[in-house]
């Protein structure tokens, strides 16, 4: 791969212009300025054009209904290091999945609304499942918090205040159950926060992640489309401007 | 005091399938039939938004709310029984239609061995073959036998299919021709015709061409657009009871349908049914429905728990292996499979249809030679294309991380470039794995919930580990770079999801003292009521269980017919 033997910022260079392109279909092969513009992490060469931009995409639906302004910057900055940024494309911060989670957690799924929480409570084998009386949006609460407690007590600061290296640190730690809690599964918590990071990522952007269908291009996902007939059986892999049910409506 | 309504002829209990089969050949004949349905009306036109992949994959739209009904599980006696709070292992239908909304259309017919699977394993290799735990028993009805009902749900669902080369013998060719074939599944052909082995397309209920059945329904071609399972269909492509069977029951005027509708009693007197007790749901009214027959077609657990809860048949002892109602609970082992990496090829993964692949059934029933395996049946072997969508899809190989950089870099490069061959694992039933009532744990009205036992035994253990080694092996044939197989199956899991094909509790046979109902799905405790559904299996074999669970309830709609104008027992 050519790619390797670059200076990193040839890297870049080469790794920006695959998102670039990839992210072309959504505006017919225009590359930067418009909508875009504010999408592309790397910036444009128009001041005046990104300021545009920007107030073109204010997204009111960025705004929070559970978490604590404190709470919001942890889970961000964690689902940042479960899905980083890097040369394919924008992370889980910049996709927006700190407002898909909190929005969640505000919602039926946050309440347990449609599961069985009908006592008596009893602690079972893991092959049963959960058997505890907590709600997700509880157990989301308990486990940022001490997820700042292991922080503080491991690095002396709060889980935003520390290293990259050191967050995966403290993550790894409660996906591995080295961390010992007496209310929550560290395990547990880690769990159900890597797979909302995925859902806030992948899911359609109507939840206040997946920011402009970015994820999806990262991974040439067409989103809502009404057919493949034409090219299910074709022999060529197939780069498809994707759609969302926004643009279904 | 229950408001009391007047009779009717036939009512039945969850309009899915069952329901939906046994009302359209009911009403057909004339027949007035009172169609109870807890859940909602649905209609194509729900679908409109039905592309988004967290709503009704993840977050179960169609499903039933299990704050409202689930199950307990234990894996054994000894443990305590606890209630499956979330979703996981399998997903209970909701609404009109039932489970028939969301399935995936694959509709195979099972084996002339699976009709037979006691006598055959016997005849074959001997008594001993058999571990004395295990309560396998022939179904009493042959495959021939029921063949014409298969064909009759082909022709009605529109099936879309070629001939199986080692099922068994049809009248009839598939109604419609098979669907189309995508790279991946040309590979897999090429490479099992290289292995000697016998592939064919996957029998689909997502219609290949536009297509009338029988009764004058016209439904439109699938459009691949990768949205099956756990979804409805928006175009009506695929075959589920709300586009098919349903509307032929309504257009008779005879099928008076009722949603919302929660039944919790079926009454009886003097060995006979006399109707059922219902919720209105919304109001929380008490309702009585009296009727000449009542019919229970809903999924396998209610219809356990509805003859149950209302003291009907005898139910099952484990400790001693007697009574029938509750008895050979089976499942699915689909574990047993591999997943292989393409360096230099990339896939249209997210395109596809959930009965879109090629399968072999060299593997399947007893087609090939048990003698020094330590497991009887087997199961199909299937590359499928259903639509990968992209929460749920995230195929990296075993050793990668599965949080973080490398995970990112590794799922966005795996994402098209990885291939699965699956295994639908037979399930046999032991003595210890049953349904009962649960003595703690309640519905939302009280009624207690089932309690199911079920474990995976060395007959599961040994079969996936066969499978995943057959996958594996394919996979290397197609060229993959590299291949991750399952090991080891480990114990039944009800948090990760397998299956929803979940049989037995109310099983058919030719002996009263060994099954609840006989060939007709007639109880033989009571002559005027009927339970259709998967229920019926006496095991799980290796294939989807809709086809024959349609068959079924195509034989005793016939039966119910009969039962209507002479009475008495039917076999």
């Amino acid at each position: 791969m050519t790619e390797e033997n670059n200076e990193k910022s040839g890297a870049e260079n080469l790794s920006r212009r695959k998102f670039i392109r990839n992210s072309s279909y959504a505006v017919g092969g225009l590359a930067v300025g418009g909508v875009l513009g504010s999408v592309i992490p790397w910036g444009t060469e128009d001041q005046d054009q990104q300021q545009q931009a920007a107030k073109q995409v204010k997204n009111y639906n960025n705004a929070l209904m559970y978490f604590s302004q404190a709470e919001f910057q942890t889970v961000q900055a964690a689902a940042e290091r479960i899905f980083p940024e890097d040369d394919n494309g924008p992370g889980a911060k910049e996709l927006g999945v700190g407002f898909y989670i909190d929005h969640q957690m505000a919602g039926s799924y946050g309440f347990n609304a449609r599961d069985y929480m009908v006592p008596p409570f009893f602690h079972g084998e893991k092959e049963q499942g959960y058997q505890g009386r907590l709600k997700r949006r509880e157990i989301f609460r308990i486990g940022l918090r001490e997820m700042q407690n292991y922080s503080h007590q491991k690095f002396k600061k709060g889980f935003t205040e520390i290293a990259e290296d050191e967050q995966d640190k403290v993550l790894s730690d409660f996906a591995d159950d080295k961390v010992n809690l007496s209310t929550i599964s560290a395990s547990g918590f880690f769990d159900m926060l890597r797979s909302m990071t995925l859902e806030g990522v992948y899911s359609d952007p109507l939840y206040g992640g997946n920011k402009d269908m970015d994820a999806w291009k990262m991974r040439n996902y067409p989103g809502d489309q009404m057919n493949y007939t034409e090219i299910i059986a074709d022999d060529n892999f197939q780069e498809i401007e994707p759609r969302s049910l926004r643009d279904h409506m | 005091m229950a408001k009391k309504l007047p009779k009717t002829d036939v009512v039945i209990v969850g309009v899915g399938w069952g329901g939906g089969i046994i009302a359209s050949e009911l009403t057909k004949q004339g027949l007035n039939v009172v169609g109870l349905e807890k859940g909602q009306e649905r209609q194509t036109e729900d679908y409109y938004m039905v592309h988004d992949e967290l709503r009704y994959a993840l977050r179960y739209e169609l499903m039933q709310d299990l704050s409202k009904d689930t199950i307990t599980f234990r894996g054994n006696e000894k443990m305590r029984a606890l209630p499956m709070r979330q979703y996981g292992s399998f997903l209970f239908g909701d609404g009109l239609g039932g489970a028939g909304v969301h399935w995936n259309g694959q509709t195979f017919r099972f084996l002339p061995y699976d009709f037979e699977i006691r006598s055959q394993t016997i005849d074959r290799y001997g008594k001993n073959k058999i571990p004395a735990d295990m309560t396998i028993q022939d179904w009493g009805i042959t495959y021939d036998e029921l063949e014409p009902y298969y064909d009759k749900f082909e022709k009605m669902a529109g099936i879309s299919g070629e001939e199986n080369p080692l099922g068994g013998k049809r009248s009839d060719k598939y109604p419609t021709g098979p669907m189309k074939h995508t790279p991946s599944m040309k590979m897999f052909k090429k490479a099992t015709e290289n292995l000697k082995y016998h592939p064919y397309t996957i029998p689909s209920a997502n219609l290949s061409e536009s297509y009338t059945n029988p009764d004058g329904i016209a439904r439109s071609a699938c459009q691949y657009c990768a949205f099956c399972e756990r979804f409805g269909c928006e175009y009506g492509a695929k075959a589920d009871p709300v586009v098919t069977v349903i509307p032929v029951a309504k257009k008779t005027g005879k099928f008076d349908l009722r949603t919302h509708s929660w039944v919790r009693r079926v009454l009886h007197k003097g060995g006979k049914a006399t109707g059922v007790l219902y919720t209105d749901v919304t109001t929380g009214e008490e309702i009585e429905q009296p009727a000449d027959m009542v019919v229970l077609t809903s999924y396998v657990f209610n219809n356990v728990k509805l003859l149950l809860n209302s003291k009907i048949g005898r139910p099952y002892d484990s400790s001693t292996g007697t009574g029938v109602v509750g008895k050979n609970y089976a499942y699915q082992v689909v574990k047993g499979a591999a997943s292989g990496y393409f360096e230099d090829k990339k896939f249209n993964s997210f395109a596809g249809a959930g009965a879109l692949g090629m399968v072999i059934d060299d593997f399947n029933g007893d087609n090939f030679d048990h003698s020094n395996l330590k497991f009887i049946h087997g199961g199909y072997l299937a590359l499928t294309q259903t639509g990968a969508r992209p929460i749920a899809n995230n195929p990296i190989p075993s050793d990668s991380p599965t949080w973080g950089k490398e995970f990112k870099q590794n799922s966005l490069k795996y994402i098209n470039q990885t291939l699965s061959i699956g295994a639908m694992g037979a399930s046999m039933p032991f003595k210890q794995h049953y349904l009962d009532l649960d003595p703690v744990y309640k519905d939302t009205f009280g009624d207690p919930l089932i309690r199911m036992t079920y474990d995976f035994r060395d007959q599961d253990r040994e079969l996936a580990k066969f499978t995943a080694k057959k996958s594996k092996e394919i996979l290397q044939e197609m060229g993959a770079d590299k291949i991750d197989a399952m090991e080891d199956l480990g114990p039944y899991n009800i948090t990760t999801y397998q299956s929803t094909h979940n049989t037995g509790g109310v099983i058919m046979g030719a002996d009263p003292d060994t099954s609840a109902v006989n060939n007709y799905l007639q109880m033989w405790d009571m002559e005027n009521l009927f339970v259709v559904g998967a229920s019926a299996f006496p095991h799980n074999g290796g294939y989807n269980p809709t086809d024959t669970v349609g068959a079924l309830a195509y034989r005793a709609a016939e039966g119910i017919v009969k039962f209507s104008k002479d009475g008495g027992m039917l076999a």
